[in-house]
């Protein structure tokens, strides 16, 4: 346990120190900011009946804030070390390969969930002006969050994965975006194909990311979604950790 | 300490490590040398741990690498080749997680990371960040995170490469204070280095060991012996009688030198070392002496001996 907080500490202080992390996390405050805006305008048009985060998620920055944070926060995690020659005094270190991927996933989810921190003062903003209770409702709110630590649980363990293949940051970053954007087609692309039998439409459903943050946003916690998500982050970190295992198969 | 059988290490189509087999004894400084290429770095990875050996044995404090690598590593203090650190830590900040992931407690890695950083030179520069270092500084900073967990064996790949020759003695002496207390496995492709500092050699070429002995005798085995050069100012022929009545000379050349000095090259039987009585004989005769060196084998020369077909260091 002490290796495991000894090296997360390392990797979120490598996030904090340098100025890449301050310029992703200002990067997605504007992003957030932008949203803000758009949704700023649409509610001074006409009256909503949606809870203000799923407003919120509506405007599609929600989804390019998440399909770009994601493997621009993760791609350095394995590739860096592999590339400057660190993860040889690393993994020579008397260190499970378990808890290297763990600590590593950990601050990156840690680091993905600072950047979303902004989220919360416009959704303030909103309640402070709008005068009502019911655009900060505690359990969409937690909802909502929920949603947001699902999918970046899934987005971040793929951005490790992507990161343990190779040694170019570049390629991981790019590995992770196509894969990530990929998994979210998904469920456009079932609605686009016309699928006759029940059974296909929901499977297909089951991987539907739109859908799922959807039904977050509103404050509906679908145990299907949850589940799907944890199992999927488990088996990408399981992938990962068989990559970096591997350099030790004969 | 280390026992390496038989171990080959094949990448990819490519043989790096052939077949070699060597024993440590709790310690010795061994240094391994050889040419890029030879191996020696590969020896170094499977040693430590990081990568496992296509074929053969290593052990080391009778535990095997593979199977019990974790106690292996905690045994075992590694500085890879080219010294990678983390460029955005600070020194003390950086020793202490290495000293955490090692293992060590939250008291026992601050006394520690103390310890080494006095014993490395980096006492008063705990608060400069590694990336704004410079070459020395940050091999001092390997060093001391090979030595922070107090390991039984050392294992520095190439710890002087690029330094300036402070930096280079200082470095010596302090893998040269380690000798007793820890086992030290150095790799290098300088010889004068291994002889200031190691109590034993392994050459290394094309993937094998070819030789494996103390520097002295290594310098001995070499055919020829060494030679010693003598500058005496006497008259040749005088000279040239008393060089051939010396007992041990196989042979020897005389050859004029600046002013009315003459050059003697001389080469002894079984490598000899010739020059006690060489200036004897000058004394004796009370013949002005203004030189006297014993040329020593290059390194280049000990590889093309040893490299050589049908050598007879070959172990």
């Amino acid at each position: 346990m002490s290796v495991f907080m000894a090296l997360l500490r390392r990797e979120l202080g490598t996030f904090f120190y340098s100025i890449t992390g301050y310029v992703i996390i200002a990067a997605v405050a504007m992003l957030t900011g932008l949203s803000f805006v758009v949704l700023m305008l649409t509610l001074g048009n006409d009256p909503i009946t949606m809870p203000v985060t799923q407003a919120f998620y509506q405007t599609f920055f929600f989804w390019l804030v998440l399909l770009l944070l994601s493997p621009v926060v993760t791609m350095r995690l394995f590739a860096l070390e592999k590339a400057t020659g660190t993860f040889e005094t690393l993994m020579t270190a008397p260190v499970g390969d378990a808890a290297v991927v763990a600590a590593k996933f950990s601050a990156a989810l840690i680091f993905y969930l600072v950047s979303w921190l902004p989220l919360l003062a416009c959704l303030a903003i909103v309640q402070h002006y709008t005068h009502q209770a019911a655009a900060l409702d505690p359990h969409t709110l937690g909802a909502t969050y929920l949603g947001i630590f699902l999918v970046g649980c899934l987005f971040v363990s793929l951005g490790c994965f992507a990161s343990s293949l190779t040694r170019s940051q570049m390629a991981a970053a790019l590995i992770s975006f196509v894969l990530g954007t990929s998994l979210f087609a998904l469920g456009f692309v079932a609605k686009a194909l016309p699928f006759t039998t029940e059974n296909q439409t929901r499977i297909i459903s089951y991987f539907d990311l739109f859908n799922h943050m959807d039904n977050f946003a509103r404050g509906i916690v679908d145990t299907r979604a949850v589940i799907f998500y944890v199992s999927a982050t488990f088996v990408f970190l399981f992938l990962t950790l068989r990559v970096v295992e591997s350099r030790r198969w004969k | 300490m280390i026992q390496v059988s038989n171990l080959t290490k094949r990448y990819a189509g490519r043989t790096a490590v052939d077949d070699i087999s060597f024993t440590v004894a709790r310690g010795e400084i061994v240094g391994l040398l050889g040419p890029n290429g030879a191996g020696k770095s590969t020896t170094m990875r499977v040693l430590s741990g990081f990568m496992p050996a296509t074929s053969g044995t290593v052990k080391v404090a009778g535990l095997d690498v593979f199977h019990d690598s974790d106690e292996v590593r905690r045994r075992i203090g590694y500085m890879p080749e080219n010294n990678p650190l983390h460029p955005e830590m600070r020194i003390a900040e950086y020793l202490k997680f290495r000293a955490r992931l090692k293992g060590l407690g939250w008291s026992k890695s601050r006394e520690r990371v103390k310890k080494v950083m006095e014993q490395c030179g980096l006492k008063d520069a705990g608060r400069r960040v590694i990336g704004q270092l410079s070459k020395g500084y940050k091999q001092r900073v390997g060093l001391a995170d090979a030595l922070v967990h107090e390991p039984e064996l050392i294992i520095l790949d190439e710890p002087t490469i690029g330094l300036d020759p402070h930096q280079i003695r200082s470095v010596r002496a302090l893998i040269k204070s380690l000798a007793g207390k820890h086992t030290v496995l150095i790799s290098t492709h300088i010889l004068p280095e291994v002889e200031m500092m190691c109590s034993r050699v392994l050459i290394m070429f094309g993937g094998r060991v070819l030789a494996s002995d103390t520097p002295d005798n290594l310098q001995r085995r070499m055919a020829g012996g060494s030679q010693v050069i003598a500058e005496i100012s006497a008259p040749q022929s005088v000279l040239r009688v008393a060089c051939e009545a010396l007992p041990d000379v196989e042979q020897f050349d005389i050859s004029p030198a600046e002013g009315d000095f003459f050059r003697c090259a001389l080469t002894a039987k079984d490598g000899k070392d010739l020059r006690p009585e060489v200036s004897a004989l000058a004394m004796k005769n009370g013949w002005p002496l203004r030189e006297l060196t014993r040329s020593r084998h290059s390194l280049e020369d000990i590889y093309v001996q040893v490299t050589k077909p049908k050598s007879e260091v070959v172990e």
